[in-house]
């Protein structure tokens, strides 16, 4: 106590010390907890916010001839987003290009979103009304492909799929087709292979969410003549908000960088926006662009994801 | 005393009510939970009628099978074979959200994402009924239970008593036919438990609507009911006014676990009109249904009920030796070792007994005789 409350004068009444002596306990009890986060502020510092300004800085860059940038600035990358320059007389014309692709990008990470929520909420109702010591068993079953590479996983959707593939043969052989069904290199083979991906973060959030639901509830909405339709929306639904929310950005966020599955299963033909950005890094050598289209889809999703909290969070009623 | 026979003659015979009187009629339900070894009877052929517009108590120890019959009169769970008619019509089959029942849960279970005043409109809400007969409604519902001034509070910012009143108000609001209360009563304290006793019989004599109630709580029983049914063991032992089931309790379980009493041995005789006390002593008989007329009988008698005199005196039916005296602020407990053996318990709110000395008691005229 006397060394904390060293700097008062010696006029100073008790209540004083004492005030002077908890403000001092609390700005060293918050010093701790910030020594705690450093670590983490350090890994984020390095690996984070370093590269993310190197990537601002070249995409304000010249693209130089064989990959990699001259140091001279341009705002050509962002002007190339929307605009072709006329090769002779350098005009500007709008394209849609590569709008496009963030269009296609964000339809089918939201379409894979939506879907994985169908197939994700039904089966994590399930896993969360089973007893529990049977729940860990089921739960594990959902995280069993992790243990598979992903590449490897998409690898085995597409020698699924494909003309040859145990399907097409598997029909064509039972007289149900003639041909095979163009499957691979569809929208619909990216937005399966998408859903396939990323339900398990779907699932465990939806999980996590539904085995904290309050089973009487559910009893006393029956008991309220709420049929089993106006259980799920007037009660289960609202009480798994924050697993459907959390669920929903966990697919949407990675689906919308996703590079693997649109690159195997579209076939390149297909592109999503990783894709374009893989591209213009290696192909197309314009790392100037490449770095500006990675700035914008990081752009498009903090903002959809600002609008949402916003928009749920007055929705919900704050509930936690 | 004449009276007082025929009171107990009648106790147990719920069956014989009018059957327009009868808003609950269960006839011979039988629930089991689990399947073989582990194969629990929670009711076993149990048939009971609740009158209109009564509260009527399922009293019992935990495990009684007493919340098990208001699930099936709710509907959460169906039973295996029986009856259940409500105001005569077959039950027993539907979907809880299909029956004019409603229920207040022991966990209140109120929904935490909506405001008071739409968990007490839920149940019209999903009923399909216009805006604003919900409105009006809820507002009634509210003056009811005096929370007018918490309509727009979230239900997790309420305190355990506000939370029981909307839990009430919810399941009140649709104006079920019955009113189902799992110990909705348990988890607030003494002070606010006794005011809300009270509170509910003014809720139920206001709003006409049939209350069936379950409690462990034999003295919360006694309070509220105007019947009450006493299980054990998934069946029911006795059905009757609190007065019936206090004083002229027809099972030893009922009169052990309803209060303090005085089991005593003794043989009958006259036919079954009298029983000769231990020590000689020949006093009136109360038979309940199903008790035999001659041989060995327990008799019970209430504390209370017993005076203490001196031990030549004429009244003194009992002799002993005071052995104990324990104050407990209404009165006094006196333990006295009886001189056949055994013990009794006479309580008085006044006594000049002192430990040690010989006593006599006297006994009403006439007593319950048990049947186990």
């Amino acid at each position: 106590m006397a060394d904390l409350t060293a700097t008062l004068p010696e006029s100073a009444t008790t209540a004083d010390r004492l005030a002077e002596a908890r403000r001092q306990t609390e700005a060293s009890a918050r010093l701790r907890r910030w020594q705690l986060l450093s670590p983490a502020l350090i890994i984020i510092g390095i690996f984070g916010l370093f590269p993310l300004t190197i990537t601002l800085i070249y995409s304000f860059l010249t693209p130089g001839t064989y990959g990699g940038v001259t140091w001279k600035f341009s705002t050509d990358a962002y002007v190339q987003f929307l605009f072709d320059r006329d090769i002779f007389d350098d005009t500007l014309q709008f394209s849609g290009t590569y709008l496009s692709i963030y269009g296609r990008s964000i339809g089918l990470a939201f379409g894979a979103t939506v879907g994985a929520l169908i197939i994700g909420f039904p089966t994590a109702y399930f896993i969360a009304s089973k007893p529990l010591e049977q729940r860990n068993l089921w739960l594990f079953l959902i995280t069993l492909p992790f243990w598979v590479n992903l590449l490897v996983r998409t690898y085995a959707i597409l020698l699924i799929i494909r003309d040859e593939g145990i399907i097409n043969i598997g029909l064509m052989n039972m007289g149900a087709i003639d041909r095979p069904i163009g499957m691979l290199y569809t929208d619909y083979a990216v937005f399966a292979g998408l859903i396939y991906s990323y339900l398990p973060f779907m699932v465990l959030p939806l999980y996590a969410s539904l085995e904290k639901l309050d089973f009487r509830l559910v009893e006393a909405a029956y008991d309220l003549y709420a049929s089993r339709f106006q259980v799920l929306r007037h009660v289960i639904i609202p009480m798994a908000k924050p697993g459907i929310v959390a669920g929903c950005i966990l697919v949407f966020i990675p689906g919308l960088g996703a590079y693997i599955t649109p690159e195997l299963l579209g076939g390149g033909k297909e592109l999503m926006i990783g894709n374009l950005i893989a591209l213009q890094f290696s192909g197309s050598r314009n790392w100037p662009f490449g770095s500006a289209a990675a700035l914008i889809l990081m752009v498009v999703v903090m903002a959809s994801l600002i609008i949402y909290v916003r928009y749920s969070g007055k929705e919900g009623n704050g509930h936690g | 005393m004449v009276q007082q026979a025929q009171t107990a003659a009648t106790a147990s015979g719920a069956a014989q009510d009018p059957a327009d009187n009868v808003m609950v009629h269960a006839e011979r339900v039988t629930k089991t939970f689990g399947q073989g070894a582990g194969k629990i009877t929670a009711l076993d052929a149990v048939s009971v009628d609740i009158r209109k517009n009564e509260f009527f108590t399922l009293l019992g120890p935990s495990g009684c099978g007493k919340t098990t019959l208001l699930r099936l009169i709710a509907g959460f769970d169906l039973p295996d074979e029986g009856q259940i008619l409500l105001d005569g019509q077959e039950i027993g089959h539907l979907p809880p959200y299909k029956r004019p029942v409603n229920t207040v849960f022991q966990s209140y279970a109120l929904f935490p994402h909506m405001s008071v005043a739409r968990n007490i409109g839920f149940g019209l809400e999903m009923q399909g009924r216009p805006k604003a007969e919900i409105k009006e409604a809820v507002e009634r519902m509210l003056a009811l239970v005096q929370m007018e001034h918490l309509a727009d509070r979230r239900t997790d910012q309420l305190s355990g008593g506000q939370q029981q009143r909307v839990a009430l108000a919810r399941a009140l609001a649709p104006r079920p036919k019955v009113l189902l209360l799992d110990e909705p009563l348990s988890a607030l304290d003494l002070k606010l438990r006794k005011e809300m006793q009270i509170e509910l019989k003014r809720l139920q004599e206001e709003t006409g609507i049939t209350f069936v109630f379950v409690t462990h709580d034999q003295e919360e029983a006694l309070t509220m009911s105007d019947r009450i049914a006493v299980m054990q063991s998934g069946a029911i032992l006795q059905v009757g006014a609190p007065k019936e089931i206090y004083n002229n309790p027809a099972r030893r379980f009922v009169a052990d676990f309803i209060g303090d009493i005085n089991i005593l041995e003794g043989d009958l005789s006259d036919n079954g009109a009298k029983v000769i006390l231990p020590g000689g002593t020949k006093i009136g008989a109360l038979l309940s249904e199903g008790a035999a007329r001659k041989g060995r009988a327990s008799v019970a008698i209430r504390p209370e009920n017993m005076g203490l005199t001196a031990p030549d005196a004429s009244d003194a039916a009992l002799k002993g030796r005071v052995t104990n005296i324990v104050y407990f602020g209404a009165g006094h407990n006196v333990h006295i070792a009886l001189d056949g053996g055994g013990e009794v318990l006479v309580r008085r709110a006044q006594t000049d007994a002192q430990v040690g000395r010989q006593v006599g008691i006297s006994v009403p005229d006439a007593v319950q005789v048990l049947v186990d």
